[in-house]
């Protein structure tokens, strides 16, 4: 059990599953869905030009959003959008990464790849957000951080790194969603949270199935045979704790109705935000570390004790390597 | 070119030819020049066991974790099973990751150091080397240390997946921590580092310095040149090019690297000798 969970009483070892009507619908076991699309079936569906994108899910999610503008640096980035929003009377901060339904609205949007300025918007919203007391909700909708030379001359790595550490001590709840593609530290720099959640045909991965069957199968045709080893759909996701719960898509797919879609995310987020509030500042701080401390998955045979073996020197270990 | 030989007359394990200014250099006096070439400066990597030589003061390296050893979190399978990758590169390096850690004394001030080799699996970040410099991180704030890390990475390592992007988080998580506790770190990146490992804790030092000519960047070559479609500038992504854009605060050639590292946690220690954070 989670330490968040124990300091919500959200999860009662002893009853049952152990979930309180809250949570009820989310699926927390990948037992709980009725069916298993195949991981490349998940990268399909959560690529989905129809599926629902942020603003537009924030705009059937929330009752009022006033969008902000800007990282007061360098310029307005479309792919990250983010503002204040109401949901049933509770002012949040929301920030998103917005990919298009079009391709030109896709063009427009940089097809969801954030540049280093809109990081650092999404920062300033994160400081806005704390500074006010106020939740901080974000969903995480892209193919990755744009990898383009404009993005490296302006700090590409700096602006996530920033982003992934002001998230990490943030004074105040955060939920992230996962609507679509989940990539690697362009996601991640919105994605840590308190809780997170994922669309059940989200996918999130360390690169893109394309890009890691080019690296190791050195042929991106191989990409489903990737998208399969790389564990990247949303119920492995919750096997491996990378996320917290799935929330249900209709049965077509959240592409086939998108009202349907936001309502059950505004169940999810209505839910989470009422447990969260209950929990402390410092408890919430401690258990957001747990959270991510937790991702080990390292043995370690023998014991810690033994004493370490003397250093061999670098002039050594040459020598040695000329005379073998 | 001494003697007008050519190139492959030159035993290998005797003579290495420098990228940079194809210059025949004798190993044993590369080595002695910390494999800095003796003409043209061109820096050639370093192990990490070499680079905690280089560093620390003379005998007060004690390593820690040095029995941690990757799972296997995905069960990862390409055209060979992922733990047969780690037992191989094991065999290969006599290492058991691509990071070591552990506690020294540097110019005199307490440290925890934790240096990367790229020799084992490109440097690539899993769960041992989030593991390792978490605890690294926590270490020095429990004992109120200075944190050096030396980075030299390809980036997250693609065999664990999303437990590898994890890392990230849970590593800057142990980060923030430590600088509330106004703790120092210093981020020393060398060639290369890319990736994860430079969108998350290389990037973020109080002081960050870069050894001459590394590569620098978030993405990979063909990554960045395919989106543009056209070759990039020469020296795009170098130390020089982010200390030109303000990314870094210093390009520190090998051989001074230490005497700089020491003077700047010796001034953040005597600026800080209430907070204590000096053994």
């Amino acid at each position: 059990m989670s330490m968040l969970d124990r300091l919500t009483g959200t999860k009662r070892t002893v009853d049952g599953n152990g979930h309180l009507p809250v949570d009820a619908n989310l699926i927390t076991e990948p037992a709980q869905l009725a069916s298993r699309a195949s991981p490349w079936e998940a990268v399909q569906a959560a690529r989905n030009i129809q599926r629902p994108h942020t603003l537009e899910v924030i705009g059937r999610v929330f009752d009022r959003f006033h969008e902000l503008h800007g990282d007061r640096g360098f310029r307005d980035d479309p792919a990250i959008v983010g503002g204040i929003a109401d949901l049933d009377g509770r002012p949040v901060v929301v920030v998103g990464e917005q990919k298009g339904a079009s391709t030109e609205e896709n063009i427009a949007r940089n097809f969801g790849m954030p540049h280093p300025e809109g990081y650092r918007k999404a920062m300033r919203l994160y400081r806005l957000a704390e500074k006010f007391h106020l939740p901080l909700i974000t969903f995480v909708d892209t193919p990755g951080a744009y990898p383009g030379p404009e993005g490296e001359e302006r700090g590409q790595a700096e602006a996530i790194a920033q982003s992934i550490l002001l998230m990490a001590r943030l004074q105040t709840p955060i939920v992230v969603v996962i609507l679509g593609e989940g990539g690697s530290g362009g996601a991640l720099a919105l994605g840590v949270g308190d809780v997170v959640l994922a669309l059940q045909n989200a996918i999130y991965s360390v690169i893109s199935p394309e890009g890691c069957a080019a690296i190791l199968w050195r042929s991106p045709a191989e990409a489903e045979r990737a998208a399969k080893a790389m564990r990247l759909s949303g119920p492995d996701l919750l096997e491996l704790g990378v996320v917290d719960a799935l929330i249900p898509e209709p049965a077509g797919g959240a592409h086939t109705d998108h009202e349907a879609t936001a309502t059950a995310i505004r169940t999810a987020l209505a839910a989470q935000l009422a447990k969260l509030e209950r929990v402390p500042a410092a408890d919430l701080m401690s258990a957001r570390y747990e959270r991510f401390r937790a991702f080990g998955a390292s043995a370690e045979p023998g014991t810690a004790a033994s004493p370490p073996p003397p250093p061999e020197s670098w002039f050594g270990r040459l020598v040695k390597r000329m005379t073998s | 070119m001494p003697f007008g030989r050519k190139p492959n007359e030159f035993p290998s394990h005797l003579w290495t030819q420098c990228p940079n200014c194809n210059e025949m250099l004798f190993n044993k006096q590369l080595a002695r020049n910390l494999n800095v070439c003796t003409k043209c400066e061109h820096h050639f990597r370093l192990g990490a066991r070499e680079r905690i030589e280089l560093l620390v003061d003379k005998g007060s390296f004690h390593e820690h974790d040095a029995t941690l050893t990757s799972g296997d979190p995905l069960g990862f399978t390409d055209s060979k099973p992922y733990p047969e990758r780690i037992a191989a590169a094991q065999a290969k390096s006599g290492e058991k990751d691509a990071i070591i850690t552990g506690e020294a004394t540097l110019g005199e001030n307490p440290v925890i150091l934790a240096v990367m080799d790229f020799e084992f699996m490109g440097g690539s970040m899993g769960a041992v080397v989030g593991e390792k410099i978490t605890r690294a991180a926590e270490r020095a704030l429990a004992e109120r240390r200075a944190l050096v890390i030396v980075s030299a990475s390809g980036g997250a390592r693609m065999q664990e997946g999303t437990i590898a992007l994890m890392q990230m988080a849970k590593i800057l998580g142990a980060l923030a921590r430590l600088d509330q506790a106004r703790l120092p770190y210093v981020s020393v990146i060398t060639d290369p580092t890319t990736g994860g490992v430079l969108a998350s804790f290389a990037s973020l030092g109080d002081i960050i310095v870069a050894e001459p000519g590394a590569l620098i960047r978030f993405s990979g070559e063909r990554v960045t040149s395919g989106t543009v479609g056209e070759k990039l500038p020469t020296g795009f992504g170098k130390a020089e090019f982010l200390l030109e854009r303000g990314f870094i605060d210093q390009i520190v050639p090998r051989p001074h690297l230490r005497e700089r590292l020491a003077f700047f946690l010796t001034a953040f220690r005597a600026a800080s000798q209430d907070l204590r954070w000096s053994l």
